[in-house]
């Protein structure tokens, strides 16, 4: 038998070697950029993943193509989630310019190692091999650990990307260590021909492909932070500069919620009455966990990273519920869930100058009377949070549940309601100081804010309350994606 | 001529919009926004009235309905329509937001245009949720205008406003996510969120306890009723004097319209097999909620107790209905407490909006609450105090006002159930009496007390426009409650024959 050597099909790859392309192109512009036209860098960097967006689209098939022996996909799953990917990094980058420049991260670096996150993101994203999610993952994650870094006189952030890479590494190590024990039972390592040896193995192995399993869930479960593998996630995002918390906060969840549709779902789905135990004691824990502790923080960001905590639970809530219903409301939730965490973390941003970093929340205090328009701005996301009508918080929340009872797990959508309410008081808690407290005599400046991200943050806020009132068209991708 | 207009459509959105437009009209020309917001509820409150003068009494059947798709997924509708027990609450929410809005014309500086356009942006959440036949577009407006209410309490509230409107909205919020979960859950049942499908769904008994409770917690928690009352007297004493009457006048009725929209005609059966729980929180919400009325010394809590008390009249004619229906009287009796309820809740929020006024204009002038600080207001107010004298009475229920026909027409129908539980239920006639009358007293009548009241000056026009119009509602609805009575006999005729047939 001659192997021979087949030309795959490079056309569904288009948007991740365009992202490639122009990344490399960056970062060799940006050497011969001065630093007052560093504002060139970000306009390429959009540009970027403009195209990127543009090829997406351009390439998006009727039905699944696979190239590259069936190791990558591009299906309409992956279409919707990369340019939702994308979209919230145009967003990430514009928001933090002017805290950049602020504190001495204004560099090309930023950008180029943002670019390649996304572009690890994007791997993942369409990834249908153990080895193309782990190349991705890696990719992202150590983009993500030197973007934590990037402010290197900080100490506080140099520590919480000591940590993130220690902990992520032994995520990856885990991952790792549940692939290999697949590979030895299976012989292979893409996920269609995996799905079919565990179909077939099942009867034979049922321990080893428990425990295997149990590592992928782990490894999985590290990355997108749930209880009880979150511990890395509040010192993160409390310790990374806000601009990078903001980045950690939105777009990987989209490509962790890719990467467990494809391992559990796609790859394990015959061994979905496991998984999905294992899930409900995570989703369970995450709720009420994070819902709690949230109620004791002071500092803003530590408080979103267990607001963020609570929703990674509500996501795995659909993820359980092993129907195609529940996958579309996770996926629904997973999107929408990221435009609001882009408003949170873009609200600080605007707020932080140079001088004084904003991330208590006490240093929201009377920002409706400094600035109503951004108070009404974080209002609206931390309502939508909460899932209080007419946001589309409230929308993503009912469809989740919609997927629970329909299963009938009618209790564990009563305890999730129940813990849903417990949030809403940490939430009220940022409106109340916002709109209840006086400002602090130091903080009546008002900001001066560039229009740019003004605009793109009304935008970005006011479509929550639209997607809101009108949730079907998103609604209607995430459902064509698992039809 | 108004046939094709999308009415309903307009009187929901009208103040929403209206209450954008007072936002992004701000501060900085200080009449501006409230002389936008008045024309906004007076359009509006004219937009209602076709509602009533193109109403079909003839029919139970819902009217003025629109229905559209809204989210497909899910088979949601934009599914609006009214009935005879919607239509009177609608027409009282356009009325009450006018005269809300008259009486924080001056009173409200601090920023004046987001205090008006919460009030209308909440008008029109809560015309939405009396006309929603959706239960997801319900249950939206049911939560939307909490938003607008805890930031009226928040920012406009008393001293103790923050604990008091935190607790506001996590009761109701925790009220409403189990009714969530119950809706959600007939959805998997029967495939659509439509009220009337929840009303012909079959459901055993054990699915109807559970989502009659679920329903419970959240309208019981809305009314109030005893034990679950307590955020109401916080509510009330700190929230600004327009949103106690809102929160009086008609928030309280959600939860009322609620029993009547989902819980009766969905869980009949369980409806049936509890009401002694609703009946004796009923009673004891009048008899004993009367009794710690009597020993406020705190005007707004006063009121804000009599408030339970008289809502528990509202739920206890809601509820007696089969014990009426099982003691041979019929559907007669059981239909007069149903009526009874009704003309309670609108007169009601007549009454206790006024109380809640006149309280408001003497705290303008002394910054005071409490009854100690008062006496003798009647030698320095005259006409005030003739209006507040009308409205107590009326709150204690004196026949010629409205607040005696409701009270008197579940009285009257608790008797075909059971002696005792009239008798307890008669009770407030006398504590009523009791609580009001013995503030008035203290406040209105006597010596001049001090320097304060006597410094005191009477009504102005805007106060003796809107105490006005709010008396000739009273005395009207006292004297002649037939066209009332008259709009909802249908609906509430259907409403019983359905309930009359078990649904297991």
């Amino acid at each position: 038998m001659t192997a021979e050597f087949m030309q795959p099909d490079l056309m569904p790859a288009l948007p991740e070697m365009v992202m490639l392309a122009m990344t490399c192109l960056v970062l060799v512009v940006d050497l011969f950029l001065p630093q007052e036209k560093r504002g060139f860098t970000l306009l390429l960097s959009i540009a970027t993943l403009a195209l990127a967006i543009a090829a997406v689209i351009a390439v998006a098939p009727v039905t699944a193509v696979s190239s590259f022996g069936g190791s990558f996909v591009l299906d309409q799953l992956a279409v919707v989630l990369k340019i939702a990917t994308c979209g919230v990094t145009i967003l990430v980058f514009v928001y933090s310019r002017d805290y950049l420049a602020d504190n001495d991260m204004y560099k090309g670096e930023y950008y180029v190692l943002g670019l390649f996150a996304t572009l690890g993101m994007m791997i993942m994203i369409s990834a249908h091999s153990f080895l193309l999610i782990y190349l991705g993952l890696e990719l992202l994650s150590l983009a993500l650990y030197a973007m934590i870094a990037f402010n290197r006189n900080s100490p506080s952030a140099s520590e919480a990307a000591m940590k993130y890479f220690v902990l992520g590494a032994m995520a990856s190590g885990l991952l790792l260590y549940g692939i290999s024990i697949f590979y030895g039972i299976t012989g292979t390592l893409d996920l269609n021909q995996l799905s079919a040896a565990v179909n077939s193995q099942l009867s034979q192995h049922p321990i080893a492909l428990g425990f295997a399993l149990t590592f992928i869930v782990v490894g999985l479960c590290f990355k997108l932070g749930a209880v009880p593998f979150h511990m890395w996630l509040p010192d993160v995002y409390q310790g990374a500069p806000t601009s990078v918390t903001l980045f950690i906060g939105t777009a990987p969840k989209i490509a962790g919620f890719a990467m467990a549709i494809r391992l559990l779902v796609d790859g394990l789905g015959d061994l979905q009455v496991d998984w999905s135990q294992m899930l409900t004691v995570l989703a369970i824990a995450s709720m009420a966990l994070g819902n709690i502790i949230a109620i004791a923080q002071t500092n803003f960001k530590r408080m979103l990273a267990y607001s963020t905590i609570s929703h990674v639970g509500f996501i795995l809530l659909g993820l359980l519920s092993t129907t195609a219903n529940g996958y579309a409301s996770a996926m629904f939730y997973t999107i929408t869930y990221t435009l609001t965490a882009a408003v949170a973390f873009g609200v600080l941003l605007v707020l932080n100058r140079k001088g004084c970093e904003a991330e208590n929340i006490g240093d929201l205090s009377g920002l409706n009377d400094s600035n109503p328009w951004y108070a009404a701005l974080l209002a609206i996301a931390m309502f939508s949070m909460a899932g209080v009508p007419p946001t589309v918080g409230f929308y993503a929340k009912l469809t989740v549940l919609q997927a629970v009872i329909q299963v009938d797990l009618l209790g564990l959508a009563v305890v999730a309601v129940l813990f849903s309410v417990i949030g809403l008081f940490y939430y009220l808690r940022v409106i109340k100081v916002m709109y209840f407290d006086k400002p602090a005599a130091e903080q009546t400046t008002t900001i001066k804010e560039a229009l740019d991200v003004k605009v793109l943050l009304s935008a970005n806020s006011l479509s929550l309350i639209l997607l809101g009132v009108f949730p079907s068209s998103l609604m209607a991708y995430c459902i064509l994606a698992f039809s | 001529m108004y046939a094709d207009w999308p009415l309903l459509s307009l009187v929901v959105w009208t103040p929403i919009f209206g209450g954008i437009l007072v936002l992004l009209a701000g501060d900085k020309e200080p009449s501006g926004a409230r002389k936008i917001a008045l024309v906004v509820s007076i359009v509006t409150f004219l937009l209602t009235l076709p509602l009533y003068s193109q109403f079909n009494t003839e029919t139970h059947l819902m009217q003025f309905v629109e229905r559209q798709d809204w989210i497909a997924a899910f088979n949601i509708e934009y599914y609006l329509g009214i009935d005879g027990i919607s239509m009177p609450l609608i027409l009282l929410t356009s009325f009450t937001t006018v005269i809300v809005v008259i009486s924080a014309w001056d009173v409200i500086q601090y920023r004046a245009s987001q205090y008006f356009a919460a009030f209308l942006i909440m008008e029109g959440f809560m015309i939405g949720t009396f006309s929603a036949l959706d239960s997801i577009l319900f249950y939206i407006f049911f939560e939307a205008m909490l938003i607008p209410m805890f930031l009226v309490i928040g920012i406009w509230g008393g001293v103790n406003r923050i604990y008091a409107t935190l607790k506001f909205f996590l009761y109701t919020f925790i009220g409403s996510v189990l009714m969530l979960v119950a809706l959600i859950y007939m959805y998997t049942q029967s495939g659509s969120f439509a009220i009337f499908d929840f009303h012909h769904l079959k459901l055993n008994l054990t699915e109807q306890v559970l989502i009659f409770l679920a329903f419970l917690v959240a309208f019981a928690v809305k009314v109030p009723m005893w034990p679950v009352h307590t955020w109401l007297p916080d509510a009330h004493v700190e929230a600004p004097t327009g949103g106690s009457v809102i929160l009086a006048a008609i928030m309280l009725k959600i939860g009322g319209y609620g029993f009547l929209r989902f819980s009766l005609p969905i869980t009949p059966d369980a409806s049936a097999e509890l009401d002694w729980l609703i009946i004796t929180m009923s009673l004891t919400a009048v008899v004993y909620i009367g009794f710690v009325a009597l020993v406020q010394r705190d005007m707004k809590k006063l009121i804000a107790y009599s408030s339970i008390a008289h809502m528990g009249f509202v739920t206890l004619g809601f509820f007696i209905v089969f014990r009426i229906m099982n003691s041979g009287y019929g559907d007669q009796g059981a239909a007069l407490a149903l009526e009874g309820g009704m003309v309670q809740m609108v007169s009601h929020g007549f009454i206790s909006g006024a109380m809640f006024l006149c309280v408001g204009v003497m705290y303008d002038r002394m910054h005071s609450r409490q009854i100690a600080d008062y006496g003798g207001v009647a030698n320095t107010m005259p006409v005030f105090a003739a209006f507040m004298v009308f409205f107590a009475m009326a709150n204690a229920g004196l026949p010629g006002t409205s607040g005696f026909v409701g009270e008197f027409m579940v009285i009257l129908a608790s008797f075909k159930a059971s002696f005792w539980i009239a008798f307890l239920a008669a009770l407030t006639l006398i504590l009523g009496a009791a609580y009001t009358l013995w503030m008035i007293k203290r406040v209105i009548f006597g010596e001049v007390a001090n320097d304060n009241v006597a410094a005191l000056s009477d009504i102005n026009k805007r106060e003796f426009l809107f105490l006005a119009l709010l008396a000739l509602a009273v005395l009207g609805l006292g004297l002649w409650p037939d066209p009332l009575v008259e709009v909802m006999h249908p609906t509430i005729d259907n409403l019983l024959n359905h309930i009359a047939n078990p649904k297991i």
